[in-house]
């Protein structure tokens, strides 16, 4: 490579990374924390008085503005990062210990979700792949007596089992029958949490051993809980390293082994994956199943994370945010890991928004927004003013190399 | 009307797409721009349909200079674009796409088909179109949707016809038919630009001939020029139109298939009871019109569909019932004829697509895992063995031209221990140079003694390739013949003449 093609080779790399989906994913979350910050200006009741006489004294406005935003702004980061008005040292901390607990579910499932994106299934099922894999668990976790450590290994890998076999039947039906995933994982979502409400009210499936007729199961027996990581001052349990080991078993699955590679090939182009041999039918049933282990590992955190009995509604969001986890994080382990950890934050963030008097539901629309401006592409690079995706790039700028030689000669 | 394109340039970036191109096309003249894939011959028709804006240069219509703004100000100048793949919707009638977009309305805005029909009709019969205004699209052949495309173009007054590639859809037949109408509209004064970088078809159509390589006017041509004076200005060198082969050495069977049978997507006999048998060191050739069951024979044999009788012995091995993958591993190396849908994957790297179906052991892989430095070096070896011009092997093979593409997949398939080799048309939508180095090699796999099978609806590749030719019609082989038969024997026998 001679000095004069260095700076073509530099903007095309700046071009690039420009018009790649790590760069427009952080634009959008950007792009999302205004939005945001509009909602919270216009439901100030301060800004909003200031706004009758603004002709008069627009500084009033501007200040209750601003004041409106960074408050806002300020108690999101209090409650999910750092809380530097707290008293002493673990109630600082805990904000940030309490963002990384919400965000182990979230990671799991996103990694499960994102699976099923890189092979062209649309997982919907996260939800039920939860619930099942939390019944499983529950089961081992409270009606099994076993010794301390081999009683949470059993629960834990009872549930991702289960998780993933419930995945797994999504395959099956899809490649035996032809059933969409899409209208298959829904449907299955609500046998989950039928059965799983059904086994938390009958005494002698699970129900909890005193309980009344609202159904709920017992806490997970000690011996079979997460352990704590940082004593018992924090929440902040194992099931977080359970997901970060997750991020890595994703991306060494899918970047370096060849049933990944497999995968992504029938994602990709069906008609030649075939054509190369492979059995697209019996690849649907492997990448739902595993797709449906990652999820299992949110079932894990949310099953045996718990200090108290469970409720039907223990999946909470996870299995929908799971899909938005997915898209922000384009799908690939690093950045499920990072979508995981900023939705997270929003989760452990929202009550310390509402202790101000704000909404806590602006956490909501400001994650909303970033995945909108994920999915819609041509929007954010016009709000940006960013050059198109540079599809003929690389063999262009061979192009202009071979006639470079021809004008040398 | 008389088009003239004076000095146009168009850079994307650093890259000059057109460098200052000249060119004028006469009334009532079918003028052939001639180029290699990627040469900027599309670029150059965007430029004049208002799809691109030239950096330099103008555009003049009976010596006026025009600004076109979008297809639409290209379009209401007189200017008809025919697109290599079509603007149609499949599901409206003939009527209802000619009009669209322009539709003729009655009181209070109300379509009127009507008018549209009778327009399609007047067209049609005036150029002997032969086609029903209210045919539904999807209905009707490959050739006839383009001659819909053309109406379009016409409906709208257009002088200047430009046809992009338009052959490349078609069979042989139909490129006859289009060469006809193409001569009775410039007879009737429409100009035509007629892109294509196939050199028959140039030199029985054109009435002039300007070549561009690398996005600059190499010089003009005359039909008459000999075909490889205008492949050697085409690809800037010599180039070998011929296929030299020495005579077949002849090998034990390697290929047999007795009586096969496949019924197609509906119940109809797509491949009815086809017998034949290939040597190793011999190419057969299975000639015929698009869509007589050469597509559905090539699929069956490398197990894509399932015979429903009949067998096919890889030696002495059955593989009649083996899946794809134990049909691969047995040494079957396949072209498809689709290469974008089923012989790669555009969003995967060179490396990547080089070692598509063979993920499942060594050398590309070690256990469940990629083995990642021998696929870089057995792809890198490939690359420059097959000559495949690309930046480097974690180039996306969607952004390789047709030619390196093909290339891809040849080596892919030739790139491992064969016993049978199958190509369904190799060199489809490739330029001259690969077509040449691709030949080469499907040679070079028959001379290592391989039994090799050709499906191909392009006659010269049949006769250049063949040591026999096998001619289906509907489903069935008409005859075997030897490669030195005639194209007129030929000819017949794909419209099912038995010999």
């Amino acid at each position: 490579m001679n000095a004069d093609s260095q700076p073509t080779t530099w903007s095309t790399a700046a071009k690039e990374i420009v018009s790649g989906g790590a760069f427009r994913a952080f634009l959008s979350v950007i792009l999302g924390f205004i939005v945001g910050a509009l909602f919270m200006v216009f439901s100030n009741e301060a800004f909003l008085n200031a706004l009758s006489y603004l002709t008069a004294r627009p500084t009033d406005a501007l200040g209750a503005g601003w004041t409106a935003i960074s408050d806002g702004y300020l108690a999101l980061f209090r409650g999910s990062i750092y809380n530097y008005q707290a008293d002493n040292f673990v109630a600082a901390m805990r904000p940030i210990t309490e963002t990384l607990r919400f965000a182990g579910p979230l990671i799991a499932a996103g990694l499960g979700v994102a699976l099923g994106f890189r092979v062209g299934l649309f997982n919907i099922g996260a939800s039920g792949q939860i619930l099942f894999g939390a019944l499983a668990a529950t089961w081992v976790s409270t009606r099994m007596t076993l010794p301390w450590g081999v009683h949470l290994v059993v629960a834990a890998a009872v549930a991702i089992a289960a998780a993933a076999a419930f995945g797994a039947l999504v395959g099956f039906l899809k490649a035996r029958t032809g059933a969409h995933e899409v209208i298959v994982t829904i449907m299955l979502n609500y046998v989950a949490a039928g059965l799983l409400t059904f086994f938390f009210r009958q005494d002698y499936l699970l129900r909890e051993a005193d309980g009344g007729g609202t159904p709920k199961s017992d806490a997970p027996a000690e011996t079979a809980q997460l352990p704590t990581l940082f004593g018992d001052s924090f929440t902040l349990h194992a099931g977080f390293l359970l997901a970060l080991v997750g991020v890595v078993i994703y991306w060494w699955l899918m970047e370096r082994s060849t049933i990944g590679y497999r995968f992504r090939m029938v994602g990709h182009n069906i008609d030649a994956a075939r054509t190369a041999g492979v059995n697209v039918s019996r690849t649907f049933v492997y990448a739902m199943a595993a797709s449906g282990a990652f999820v299992g590992i949110a079932a894990v955190n949310q099953a045996l994370g718990a200090r108290a009995g469970l409720t039907p509604d223990l999946d909470g969001s996870i299995g929908f945010d799971a899909i938005t986890v997915a898209l922000l994080g384009s799908s690939t382990g690093p950045g499920v890991l990072l979508a995981g950890l900023l939705f997270g934050a929003f989760k452990a963030g929202a009550p310390a928004m509402q202790v101000i008097g704000l909404s806590p539901e602006v956490t909501g629309v400001v994650q909303g927004f970033i995945v909108l401006f994920i999915a819609a592409p041509p929007l954010v690079r016009a709000i940006f003013r960013l050059p198109p995706p540079q599809k003929s790039t690389v063999i262009a700028d061979w192009w202009v190399g071979l006639r470079k030689k021809k004008v040398a000669k | 009307m008389k088009l003239e394109l004076r000095g146009i340039t168009k850079r994307f970036g650093s890259l000059v797409a057109n460098d200052h191109i000249d060119l004028v096309v006469e009334p009532g003249e079918i003028h052939s721009l001639l180029g290699e894939n990627g040469a900027g011959k599309s670029t150059l028709m965007n430029v004049l349909y208002g799809l691109y804006s030239a950096d330099e240069g103008d555009i003049l219509l009976d010596s006026v200079v025009q600004k076109f703004k979008g297809p639409g100000d290209a379009m209401a100048a007189g200017i008809g674009m025919v697109h290599q793949h079509f603007m149609l919707i499949p599901v409206f009638t003939v009527a209802e796409n000619v009009v669209l977009g322009n539709e003729p309305t009655g009181a209070l805005g109300i379509l009127d088909l009507d008018s549209a029909r009778k327009r399609v009709r007047e067209i049609s019969d005036r150029f002997g179109f032969d086609i029903d205004p209210d045919a539904i699209v999807e209905d009707l052949p490959v050739g006839s949707q383009q001659r819909v495309e053309i109406i379009k173009a016409l409906a709208r007054d257009a002088k200047v016809l430009v046809l992009d590639e338009p052959t490349a859809v078609l069979t042989p037949q139909e490129t006859d038919e289009l060469m006809g109408i193409m001569r009775g509209l410039a007879t009737a004064g429409t100009s035509i630009v007629f892109i294509t970088h196939k050199l028959r078809e140039v030199q029985a159509v054109a009435d002039r001939i300007t070549v561009i390589r690398l996005g600059a006017v190499v010089g003009d041509a005359k039909p008459t020029d000999s075909a490889e004076k205008l492949a050697t200005m085409m690809v800037g060198r010599a180039v070998d139109l011929g296929v030299n082969k020495k005579k077949a050495v002849l090998g034990s069977t390697g290929l047999s298939v007795k009586g096969l049978t496949v019924i197609g997507d509906g119940s109809l006999k797509v491949v009815d009871d086809v017998t034949f048998d290939v040597r190793g060191g011999e190419v057969l050739a299975i000639a015929g019109v698009q869509g007589n069951g050469q597509t559905e024979l090539a699929e069956a044999l490398v197990g894509l569909r399932e015979p429903s009788a009949g067998k096919i012995l890889l030696g002495d091995l059955d593989i009649t019932d083996s899946s794809v993958r134990e049909i691969i591993d047995a040494g079957v190396g396949y072209i498809p004829e689709d290469r974008k849908k089923d012989g790669l994957v555009g969003d995967f790297t060179i490396a990547e697509n080089l070692m598509l179906n063979k993920s499942f052991g060594p050398p590309w892989a070690k256990g469940v895992q990629i083995d990642f430095a021998n696929r870089d070096r057995l792809a890198d070896e490939l690359i420059a063995e097959f000559d495949v011009r690309t930046p480097g092997r974690e180039t996306m093979a969607k952004q390789l031209s047709g030619g390196n593409q093909q290339k891809v997949v040849v080596a892919r398939e030739l790139g491992r221990d064969l016993n049978l080799f199958i190509a369904s048309q190799p060199t489809r939508g490739v330029d001259v140079g690969s077509i040449e180095f691709i030949h080469e090699r499907i040679i070079a796999t028959r001379d290592a003694g391989k039994p090799v099978v050709i499906i191909s609806t392009e006659l010269d590749e049949v006769t250049g390739l063949a040591d026999r030719i096998a001619v289906m019609y509907r489903g069935r082989i008409v005859g075997i013949v030897d490669a030195s038969t005639s194209r007129e024997t030929l000819g017949r026998m794909m419209a099912g003449a038995t010999v």
